[in-house]
């Protein structure tokens, strides 16, 4: 291994920039006779709308125009689209209510965007939203997820029972009957619940519109900008591709809430043209609460069915899904193929049953958070093993031991074929590093300080990699997902990598430079990878589902092997000796038995001087690209493990250590990867102790707006992550990479909660354990 | 925010004019209260008259009484040698307030003026017996808190500063909101000797209050199990998302126990 190649442990090339404040974000870019935007929201969660006066905010000083759903209606642009088509049981397809970008006839929740104002300055802009006139007549709200179904209120009047589709995977009778002839079943109710993203950058956009080229440009902060253009345009109609460039720069975080397309920056976009000037917004903290898209929020009803041998037979989960308001880009695969097909854990569970009903409420729409589905997975499934094993008084190892699946591939009831792992072994060593076997010394030892000692495991599975497009496009997905790769070498001998894949913190310029610098031997700081613009990159489908290792480097290792290819018939000709006898190591071209030699560069550099190629056979230049469709998911899995120190007397939970080990197959960058556990860990226990999105259930207005009442963790809160890894490496391809960017947030909820349940001694617990609801539920079992 | 006048006086007789001549001022000191209230537009004052400076910085600590001039920073008063060694309890609250921003730009002052009922100084000038002088006249903290952001303060009357009774021993024992680390709950307790057993509670209810009956409990015996006998009523509690009234109600008790403990 190089100091710079696969398996180093490179600093990020990116930190420099961006610890010195030289990165290069949406609110830094500014356009000359730039104007700026602010939105008028609704104060209410569901309201009719009447007139909509703006003569007085027009009237405002500043102010450039003023527009409203109508003025978006004359133009003929269309609604926000859902991208993936679900059908309910009956065939049906999912109802999906009109989505507009600037609300018409009803606003349905606090934060639905009622009408822009556009002036000179924020500070105008803002000041004269205050005087567009908006009359409302206030409908009741439905807010919780639970009985949204039964509410008299239709968030979408033609939409009957809020319902957006009742949808269900596995064979519910013979669920059923492995269920009737069980020996013992454990069942859960089980909340997940409601999360605000809360990347570090609030979303924020420039819409851009030249008249001599009749084509837009729109600076967004997007982990995926060609799917933007694409919906953008095929789809919402603000220009044909080719007139359209969307520029992802630096993007400080995103979580998977900058995957959708929101109305925000397509109001910019479209609004750029009829005023004849750019239009910046960016996101305040507080509009960033209100509608930036949720995650999570699940109400399930979970049972495992286990024989008298303590054999998991079966699992079924009857799951409802708050959407929220709108069908946000990716809403409707979440709860559906990126939950119910990972049900099966690291399991051997023959029969699988799941349904899945979804739910419009007066709310913000709810879509793709880290882990999107597979961590509400995990958290039913190691729930009720974790469960179930205390019941039958068996230790939570050696159950999960004796129900692992141990051979490959192993077809799940759900869809997904696992393709490697070793459960037993990331089990053992996390054991080990945590000394699994001392616990009740050390339960003994918080006894005696008055604190109560708990342990939960957390064996997890994950499917990233997303996807294989024939798979999801047979699910219903609008678009398949491979990905794209551009290597293009200079004369000089260094490479540009063109990548459809985003970095919005992954560290893509460093992992994606160590694996071009260690396959054509070059070192890493000749390499500059090329992102997050749609007229640099032809296409790509961008960065979540911890797919940018799999599906974009494998894309990038095809364009590598292309280039070799290329290079070798360029070296051959210089050399002149026969293509197959050129081999290429370590950064040089050699042929066969002798001595002559050519450096990648100068390979390069004879490529592009061309002067005496025979060009029947030969083209100049040195340039390749790829497309990469994956054959399959990877499936990272790992074993986490929690303890917790509860005080009885507060409630308050002290999580005091935490082994976390995890198989991702090779791995590019340690530190990196490191880094995505630790992170990843983080937002899971934030979900699991202190994270909690709250309506008020009358009004629906949100009621932990800020900081003040949304507690995201601190670093105090946590104790040093024990990291540990195993490796299989992943079949289908080439890198043997599986993904690292979703484990934490995936694994750590149950773990979490299945310590506290385990020291407080409760079998019924919701996220978040905080001091409240600790409390509650050690007074609920006096 | 809205647009404001911005004044920043020299003493605090020009503040009283500036803001007896204001549509609609309000005194500022550090603004770790007001300037986030207009950020939100919640408050629109006409004039922002910053008496940070008239106020002035300064602490007097002997082993009877600590006098701090009301534009104190809790920082100040956190790392102030004297409080450290006559009064350690009072720095130990100065230290727990806010963030280090907070504590660096907020003033003693500006926290009491305020009366927010999760702010920590209100129970410490309960707790210590303290007499808060203004420009007009000198006020007991048992008179001076009177509901939910409301003191005896009169309009234009300003805070210059606060003299606490160092006790001859106390605490004060915090139990955070977890989202906002403001006071969940907080309990002061300070024995006097001869002149008593002061409990005071901030973060409970609508405003900082004595509780009489942990005291009568605590002169009996100052002894945490002395509180076991206590009944901690939730009727007044605050109830919100992060802690109902009964386990606010409960909180009480655990916080005033552990004071009591940390007391020695």
């Amino acid at each position: 291994m190089s100091d710079s190649g696969i398996g180093a442990r490179v600093p990020r090339k990116e930190d420099h920039r961006f610890i010195t404040g030289q990165g290069n974000y949406t609110d830094d870019i500014n356009l000359p006779k730039q104007t700026y935007a602010y939105f008028v929201r609704s104060p209410h969660a569901h309201a009719k709308l009447g007139r909509i006066n703006t003569k007085a905010a027009e009237a405002a000083p500043g102010v450039v125009a003023v527009f409203t759903g109508k003025d978006v209606e004359a133009d003929g642009i269309g609604g926000l689209i859902c991208g993936w088509m679900i059908h309910s049981k009956d065939g049906s397809p999912m109802n999906a209510g009109p989505h507009p970008i600037l609300a018409s006839g009803k606003v349905r929740y606090v934060g639905d965007h009622v009408a822009v104002v556009i002036a000179e300055s924020y500070a105008e802009a803002k000041a004269a939203a205050e005087l567009v006139e908006v009359s409302y007549k206030v409908l009741p709200a439905v807010v919780d997820t639970a009985t949204a179904a039964t509410a008299k209120a239709s968030v979408h009047d033609d939409i009957p029972n809020n319902t957006v589709f009742n949808w269900a995977i596995g064979d519910e009778d013979a669920t059923a009957k492995a269920f009737s002839s069980a020996s013992h079943v454990t069942t859960l109710d089980l909340v997940n619940n409601r999360l605000i993203p809360n990347a570090m950058e609030p979303r924020a956009a420039i819409g851009d519109y030249d008249g001599g080229s009749d084509s837009f440009t729109l600076y967004t902060t997007s982990q995926n900008p060609h799917v933007a253009r694409l919906v953008l345009s095929a789809f919402i109609g603000i220009a044909p591709e080719h007139k359209l460039r969307v520029i992802a720069p630096d993007v400080g975080g995103g979580f998977g809430s900058k995957i959708f397309i929101y109305a925000e920056e397509t109001v910019c976009v479209w609004a750029a043209k009829k005023v004849g000037r750019p239009i910046k917004w960016t996101a305040g903290r507080d509009e960033a609460f209100l509608a930036d898209a949720h995650g999570r929020d699940h109400v399930s009803k979970a049972e495992l069915a286990i024989d008298a041998n303590g054999k998991i037979q079966a699992l079924r989960v009857k799951t409802t899904a708050n959407l929220g308001a709108y069908l946000s880009t990716f809403a409707s695969s979440v709860p559906t193929y990126l939950y119910a097909t990972l049900l099966s854990g690291q399991y051997n569970i023959p029969n699988i049953y799941a349904e899945v009903d979804t739910v419009y409420t007066n709310t913000a729409p709810v879509d793709a958070y880290r882990g999107a589905g597979r961590p509400e997975a995990t958290y039913v499934v190691e729930r009720l093993v974790e469960t179930a094993a205390r019941e039958l008084g068996m230790d939570p190892a050696e159950f999960r031991s004796k129900n692992f699946v141990t051979e490959y591939p192993h077809q799940t009831p759900v869809i997904m074929c696992y393709d490697s792992g070793d459960y037993q072994d990331s089990l053992d060593k996390a054991c080990a590093l945590i000394k699994y076997d001392q616990f009740e010394k050390r339960r003994a030892s918080s006894m005696r300080k008055g604190k109560m000692r708990g342990i939960g495991f957390s064996t997890y599975i994950e499917a990233c990699g997303i996807a294989p497009s024939a798979a999801v496009g047979s699910l219903g997905a609008g678009v398949g997902l491979w990905e794209s790769a551009e290597v293009r070498v200079n004369p000089t001998g260094n490479v540009e990598v063109l990548t459809g894949s985003h970095s919005h913190g992954q560290g893509h310029e460093t992992t994606f430079a160590q694996l071009v610098a260690d396959r054509l031997g070059i070192p890493i700081d000749q390499v500059e990878i090329v992102h997050g613009d749609t007229d640099k990159v032809q296409f790509g489908m961008g960065t979540y589902g911890s797919r940018s290792g799999a599906v974009g480097m494998t894309a990038i290792s095809k364009a590598l092997d292309k280039v070799e290819a290329k290079a070798k018939k360029v070296a051959s000709h210089v050399m002149e000796a026969a293509e197959g006898d050129i081999e290429f190591k370590d950064g040089s071209f050699t042929v066969k038995g002798t001595d002559k030699a050519m450096a990648f560069g100068e390979v390069a550099l004879a490529a592009y001087v061309a002067h005496s190629f025979p060009t029947d056979q030969i083209e100049p230049g040195l340039k390749e690209g790829a497309f990469h469709d994956p054959a399959n998911f990877t499936f990272p899995a790992g074993c986490h493990i929690c303890e917790v120190e509860v005080d009885p007397e507060t409630g308050v939970t002290e999580i005091v250590d935490w082994v976390a080990v995890d198989d991702f197959g090779n791995i590019i960058n340690p530190n990196i990867v490191e880094g995505q556990v630790h992170g990843g860990i983080a937002q899971g226990v934030g979900q699991a102790l202190t994270e909690n999105a709250v309506y008020d259930s009358g009004t629906g207005q949100l009621l932990s707006g800020s900081y003040m009442d949304y507690c995201m963790p601190r670093a105090s809160d946590f104790p040093e992550f024990r990291l540990g890894f195993t490796v299989t490496e992943c079949p289908t391809n080439p890198l043997g990479i599986k993904g690292c960017g979703e484990a934490g947030a995936i694994a750590a909820p149950a773990a979490v909660m299945n310590a506290v349940t385990n020291a407080i001694g409760v079998k019924e617990m919701d996220m978040p354990a905080s001091p409240l609801n600790v409390w509650r539920a050690l007074n609920a079992s006096i | 925010m809205y647009d404001f006048n911005y004044h920043r006086p020299k003493d605090i007789k020009q503040a009283v004019k500036i803001l007896r001549d204001s549509e609609d001022g309000v005194p500022m000191s550090g603004g770790m209260t007001l300037v986030p209230t207009m950020k939100q537009r919640l408050a629109a004052p006409s004039d922002v008259v910053d008496i940070a400076a008239a106020a002035g910085s300064g602490i007097k600590a002997s082993t009877s009484k600590v006098t701090i001039k009301a534009g104190t920073t809790h920082a100040t008063v956190a790392s102030h040698p004297g409080i450290q060694k006559h009064c350690p309890s009072l720095a130990a609250l100065a230290g727990m307030i806010g963030d280090p921003h907070v504590r660096n730009k907020g003033t003693i002052g500006g926290s009491i003026a305020n009366n927010d009922p999760a702010a920590d100084y209100p129970s410490a000038c309960l707790a210590l017996a303290a007499k808060i002088v203004t420009n007009k006249r000198t006020i007991d903290a048992d008179k001076f808190f009177k509901g939910l952001f409301e003191t005896a303060l009169r309009d234009n009357e300003i805070i210059t500063e606060v003299e606490f009774a160092c006790p001859k021993r106390g605490a004060y024992a915090k139990f955070p909101n977890p989202a906002s680390r403001y006071a969940m709950v907080g309990v002061y307790v300070a024995d006097h000797g001869r002149k008593g057993i002061r409990v005071a509670v901030t973060g409970a209810t609508d405003s900082a209050h004595r509780n009489k009956a942990m005291e009568k409990a605590l002169t009996e015996d100052f002894a945490p199990g002395a509180l076991d006998s206590v009944k901690v009523k939730s009727d007044d509690m605050n109830d919100d998302i992060h802690a109902s009234a009964d386990y606010r109600a409960h909180l009480v008790t655990v916080m005033a126990k552990r004071a009591v403990a940390a007391s020695g």
